[in-house]
């Protein structure tokens, strides 16, 4: 029943790929194809490997993970970064004093800004382009965990103290646990942007990856395929951000639950 | 802010560039990779009186102000509707979970498609862009309403609109404003993308002619009133929002700093 009902409430989706596909027919323009045809492209640009691959191509294996490895690569350093900093800023008044107007100065800065920079810098290649995921995603991180870290419950910490949990017990057990859902919050807001961030970068500067796909099927005036690639980059948001949120609701399951005892 | 917290972020600023520039004078990091701060803040202060930089400058604010007036025209009320009505919103909710998480930046070979003018290219992925999280924010804040309140006026024989008007956007004004916050971030990397990849006129373009000339010192200053711009206008909106809606964390519990 339920499922029936989850299914219900998709109804709008099918109604709009048919209307999609109608207008797009009766449109006729060749920038705007129908979904069938992009979906055919899509097959095309991906799947045509062999069943025993699941039918994934080369093409896919060469231009898919890399991005996919860059873009969670860069994210990944930026939160063991962000977070360490973040906690640092936010469990010293006189760091966060000193350091918080070029944190804010920082994260103020549009990431694309610094594109060229680092390209100047790096030369194309995947440096650059997670010197850029790395550099735009960071700072919602560290900000969020400094917040997280500033605004702790003061009768947790002196609990702490009066068990005598030393330094790093309290930060483990403590002070990493109470930040942890403001934390999580930076964290999804920098994975969004750090799939921006991929494909800018590739778009500028590199030689494979979805980006450059992209690139590529313009260049060519290969509209379906520029449509193809602009549908698996939604897939690709899409399914990062369903898997984070299901790693978010069991990470702060506890949470949920510690607020409604008290 | 007190005084004390102005100086000590002064003091680390300050200190923050005379490392940057001992790092480059006694040569731990090249000055030709890496420019010295000295020169990149010679360079920032003059890119102020430089008159290609201010119209290009101007011109990716202007990008930015028209989108970000249109994308309120359009994602509140659409906000505002599907935050009142369940129904609708349980329809358009999968729409809205495949469409938003598109990148911005992925869309702009479309956006050439459609318009053969870089700027109006630009301005319609600003619109698009900046529209997600103030559609997102004003339905949070619509259902965020207190419903004793709603219930109240329509007892008093209040129609839906007045009810609206009265009661509901006024309790969600301050989930549009922090929207409006995360939409200006939004805009200015739409913006500068497009320019970057399109041309046209704007900090983008300004940027990669500069690169093109490896003009670092000059890259950086651009970006450093970049940094500026993006900090007023979060401070200003921030400030809106704590001057407006000091009520709102009064109730909510939050301290009203």
């Amino acid at each position: 029943m339920i499922v029936l009902r989850r299914i219900g409430r998709l109804w709008l989706v099918p109604v709009v790929i048919v209307v999609w596909e109608l207008a797009t027919r009766a449109l006729g323009d060749d920038s705007f194809p129908p979904p069938s045809t992009i979906a055919g492209r899509m097959r095309e640009m991906w799947l045509t490997g062999p069943p025993s691959r699941l039918w994934i191509n080369d093409s896919a294996i060469a231009n898919i993970p890399p991005s996919v490895v860059r873009l969670l690569g860069g994210w990944l350093a930026a939160a063991l970064a962000g977070v360490t900093l973040g906690l640092l800023l936010g469990r010293s008044a006189l760091l966060s004093r000193l350091f918080e107007p070029i944190v804010h100065f920082l994260r103020a800065i549009p990431p694309p800004m610094l594109l060229s920079f680092f390209l100047a810098l790096f030369a194309i290649g995947p440096e650059m382009q997670v010197a850029t995921i790395i550099f735009g995603v960071i700072w919602p991180i560290l900000i969020n965990s400094a917040d997280g870290a500033r605004t702790i419950d003061r009768q947790h910490l002196d609990t702490a103290l009066v068990f005598g949990l030393s330094r790093g017990q309290r930060l483990w057990r403590v002070i990493l646990p109470s930040a942890t859902p403001k934390i999580f919050a930076g964290l999804r807001v920098s994975l969004s942007l750090a799939l921006i961030l991929m494909v800018i970068s590739e778009l500028v500067g590199s030689t494979e990856g979805i980006g450059y796909q992209l690139l590529d099927a313009r260049r060519s005036y290969d509209r379906p395929g520029v449509w193809a690639t602009i549908v698996i980059l939604g897939v690709l948001g899409f399914l990062l951000n369903s898997a984070f949120l299901a790693v978010e609701r069991r990470v702060l399951s506890w949470h949920r639950t510690a607020k409604q005892t008290t | 802010m007190t005084k004390g917290t102005l100086s000590r972020g002064a003091a680390g600023v300050c200190g923050f560039l005379l490392i940057a520039e001992a790092l480059g004078r006694t040569g731990v990091i090249d000055p030709v990779v890496l420019p010295l701060a000295s020169t990149v803040l010679g360079e920032t202060l003059g890119l102020a009186a430089d008159p290609d930089f201010l119209l290009q400058l101007g011109n990716t604010l202007d990008a930015c102000g028209v989108g970000l007036l249109f994308s309120v025209a359009i994602a509140v009320p659409a906000g505002v509707l599907l935050g009142t009505f369940r129904k609708v919103e349980r329809s358009a909710r999968p729409l809205v979970e495949f469409l938003r998480p598109i990148p911005s930046v992925a869309l702009i070979p479309v956006a050439q498609f459609l318009f053969r003018d870089p700027e109006y290219a630009k301005v319609s992925l600003v619109i698009f862009a900046a529209s997600w999280p103030l559609l997102i924010n004003t339905m949070y804040g619509m259902r965020e309403v207190d419903p004793l309140a709603k219930e109240t006026l329509r007892s008093f024989g209040f129609g839906p609109l007045a009810v609206i008007g009265r009661v509901s956007l006024p309790s969600a004004a301050p989930f549009i404003v922090t929207g409006l916050r995360i939409a200006v971030s939004v805009t200015l990397i739409v913006a500068v993308s497009v320019e970057l990849f399109v041309g046209g006129t704007g900090l983008g373009t300004f940027m990669s002619a500069a690169a093109a000339g490896n003009q670092r010192a000059e890259m950086l200053g651009a970006v450093v009133w970049a940094g500026l711009l993006g900090l007023a206008a979060n401070g200003l909106l921030a400030g809106a929002e704590r001057r407006l809606f000091r009520w709102h964390h009064a109730r909510t519990g939050e301290p009203a700093r």
